[in-house]
């Protein structure tokens, strides 16, 4: 529920209308509209095979999609590949890791839409990889092996490719579906830096509630491939609504700044 | 990293000297030498090589050199860009319809147009190579097509589909073709012999000619594969996150493909059908360099230039005035070298 106060002056990062997306003959997305605002954080929410992923690639430019998806006003369908990359900087659920690769050669990667069919790398792209190492603080990295990394230093350099590739728009699925607590809080808050530093906007999918209450600054939830719900944490997160889209049994609580918490209540033996 | 493109100049130079000089009629070192350095723009160098032994070293034994050199870079740098394009470390340019092809293109011509003497061999290896890719390709992605429509693209499962889709269609067209090449040669049983010696691989005869002839072949399947090195980096990730930086994965693809078999081709068609150097070369270049293409693809050349040098050096020398095929030298070499290898590596990720 959004109060009745206009939207905020500040312009739209990304403004999705009326997406519908098709995979193999069966409607995925169903008339998706969302507004991001410039350097805000959206997070899509809802059970598995909701269509977050498939959003996600299909404004990624990746699926064919009906609908219009614009990015700092310009109409991505217009751009070419390329110049879309520019944009923005697409990290899927579970990224191909090339094991031999080391770190700095794997982040330098993020520089290709910036460079000319036959360029090769020059002293600027070594500087902005280095740079984005160093933000992710992967510095004593560089040149391992990405095949020997940790599940959260992995995770990092697949962000620090995305920041490689200057982008105004972060698109993330599920960045912290395989890490612990401690980790998936690093990654969100090095995230949450990185908007306020960088100014970036992000959209990102996130599988745990009370995370994405606590760092997105709206949430969208997705039932079988159409928006059931959307606005800030508290409006969405409701235990009834949690339990009718998720099939989950739940208590919502708020914690010291009220955001919403969201706790698994367990059966009881002859409930 | 410059270190390592100096070891690969020097050791490819020296193989080069050194098969300059070995041979019936061994040439004396500094001779050999002044004489080749001698040939170069602007150096005037006096060598004490008698007449007879410059016409054995300019007009027998240099062509071949060379010959053996751009054949070895070639089979080494196609063998590097597949492997790179179907990120598999264990594809070679053979795989993919090329070697089949070739092999039966030889065959029709030793049986149908008269055999070796006649020239059509070449010709005849170097279009069914290109052919055997062709249909290969056309045919995995059309079958790769029919599988994506078919709605498994979901999540990594795109990754690989056309790749491994394009692999399978090349290993069922190969063993089509070669099916076709057994028919026609139980047909002729008395070319078996010939076309035997083919398909082991020879750089016997070789002279300026056959060196002019895929010259330009060379030179222009070389520049394509050589600057796509960063894009095959890029394809390390898979074909969607490729696209997601703004590559067009499926243009660099067909591009390397068809740069490659055309290296691929040029060198069957003069060489015959030489193994192990397309896989063995760019691991051991893996090894020592990284596995950026950057340096894989220009260090594989001048390293497989050199290796197929000193591999036709051995086949003409250890067994001499006998001359072994080329083919069994490096599978010799190179059977050890890759079980080496498949121990020594990790499992590529799918």
């Amino acid at each position: 529920m959004n109060t009745a106060a206009p939207a905020p002056a500040r312009a739209a990062a990304l403004e999705v209308r009326d997406l519908d997306v098709e995979l193999g003959g069966a409607k995925v997305l169903r008339g998706f509209s969302c507004r991001v605002a410039a350097g805000g954080w959206l997070a899509l929410i809802g059970p598995n095979g909701a269509g977050k992923s498939t959003l996600l690639r299909a404004i990624a430019g990746l699926l064919p999609y009906r609908g219009r998806v614009e990015a700092g006003g310009t109409d991505t369908a217009r751009l070419p590949r390329r110049e879309l990359a520019r944009l923005l900087a697409y990290v899927p659920q579970s990224p191909v890791i090339p094991p031999d690769m080391t770190v700095l050669e794997y982040v330098l990667l993020g520089r290709t839409p910036l460079l000319g069919y036959l360029a090769v790398p020059g002293r600027a792209d070594r500087d902005a990889a280095d740079r984005s190492v160093e933000r992710l603080d992967l510095a004593r990295f560089a040149d391992r092996p990405m095949g020997t990394l940790s599940g959260g230093e992995r995770q990092r350099a697949v962000l620090a490719r995305a920041l490689a590739q200057q982008p105004r728009l972060l698109l993330l699925d599920e960045p912290t579906s395989a890490l612990d607590i401690g980790h998936q809080q690093q990654v969100l808050d090095l995230v949450d830096g990185l908007r306020r530093t960088e100014g970036l906007t992000v959209l990102s999918s996130l599988h745990d509630l009370t995370c994405a209450g606590q760092y997105a600054d709206e949430l969208v939830l997705l039932d079988r491939g159409a928006t059931a719900a959307s606005g800030p944490a508290r409006d969405v997160l409701t235990e009834e609504r949690i339990a009718r889209t998720y099939h989950a049994r739940v208590a919502v609580t708020e914690d010291a700044t009220g955001r919403p918490v969201v706790t698994p209540v367990r059966r009881r033996p002859g409930e | 990293m410059l270190t390592v493109y100096g070891i690969a100049l020097a050791f490819l130079v020296g193989a080069i000297l050194y098969s300059s000089m070995v041979g019936a009629a061994d040439l004396d070192p500094a001779g050999t030498a002044a004489a080749l350095l001698d040939k170069l723009p602007l150096v005037r160098l006096h060598s004490d090589l008698t007449p007879l032994q410059q016409a054995v070293l300019f007009d027998i034994r240099l062509p071949r050199v060379l010959l053996g050199a751009l054949v070895g870079g070639l089979l080494a740098l196609a063998g590097a860009g597949y492997q790179g394009v179907f990120r598999n470390p264990l594809v070679d340019s053979g795989l993919l319809g090329s070697s089949a092809g070739a092999g039966l293109g030889a065959t029709v011509a030793i049986v149908y147009l008269g055999g070796s003497g006649s020239g059509a061999v070449p010709a005849a290896a170097f279009a069914g190579a290109l052919a055997g890719v062709a249909v290969a390709y056309v045919t995995g992605s059309i079958a790769a097509v029919g599988g994506a429509r078919g709605g498994s693209s979901v999540g990594g499962s795109a990754v690989g589909l056309g790749t491994a889709t394009l692999l399978l269609a090349g290993v069922a067209v190969g063993m089509f073709l070669t099916a076709v090449q057994t028919l026609v040669l139980q047909r002729s049983a008395q070319d078996l012999q010939q076309v035997y010696s083919w398909l082991l691989g020879s750089l016997a005869g070789a002279g300026w000619r056959q060196d002019l002839e895929i010259l330009p072949y060379a030179a222009v399947s070389m520049l394509i594969t050589l600057v796509h090195g960063r894009h095959l980096d890029v394809l390390a990730v898979g074909d969607e996150e490729a696209r997601a930086l703004g590559m067009n994965a499926g243009r660099v693809r067909l591009l390397v493909v068809a740069a490659c078999s055309l290296a691929a081709a040029s060198a069957v068609a003069v060489g015959g059908l030489i193994g192990f150097v397309g896989i063995v070369v760019p691991h051991a270049v893996r090894r020592i360099a990284g596995t950026s293409y950057r340096r894989v693809l220009p260090l594989s050349a001048l390293f497989g230039a050199g290796f197929l040098v000193l591999a036709d050096t051995a086949a003409r020398t250890v067994l001499a005035p006998a001359e072994l095929p080329i083919g069994v030298v490096t599978a010799l070499v190179g059977t050890p070298a890759f079980i080496w290898i498949l121990r020594s590596t990790r499992p590529v990720q799918a």
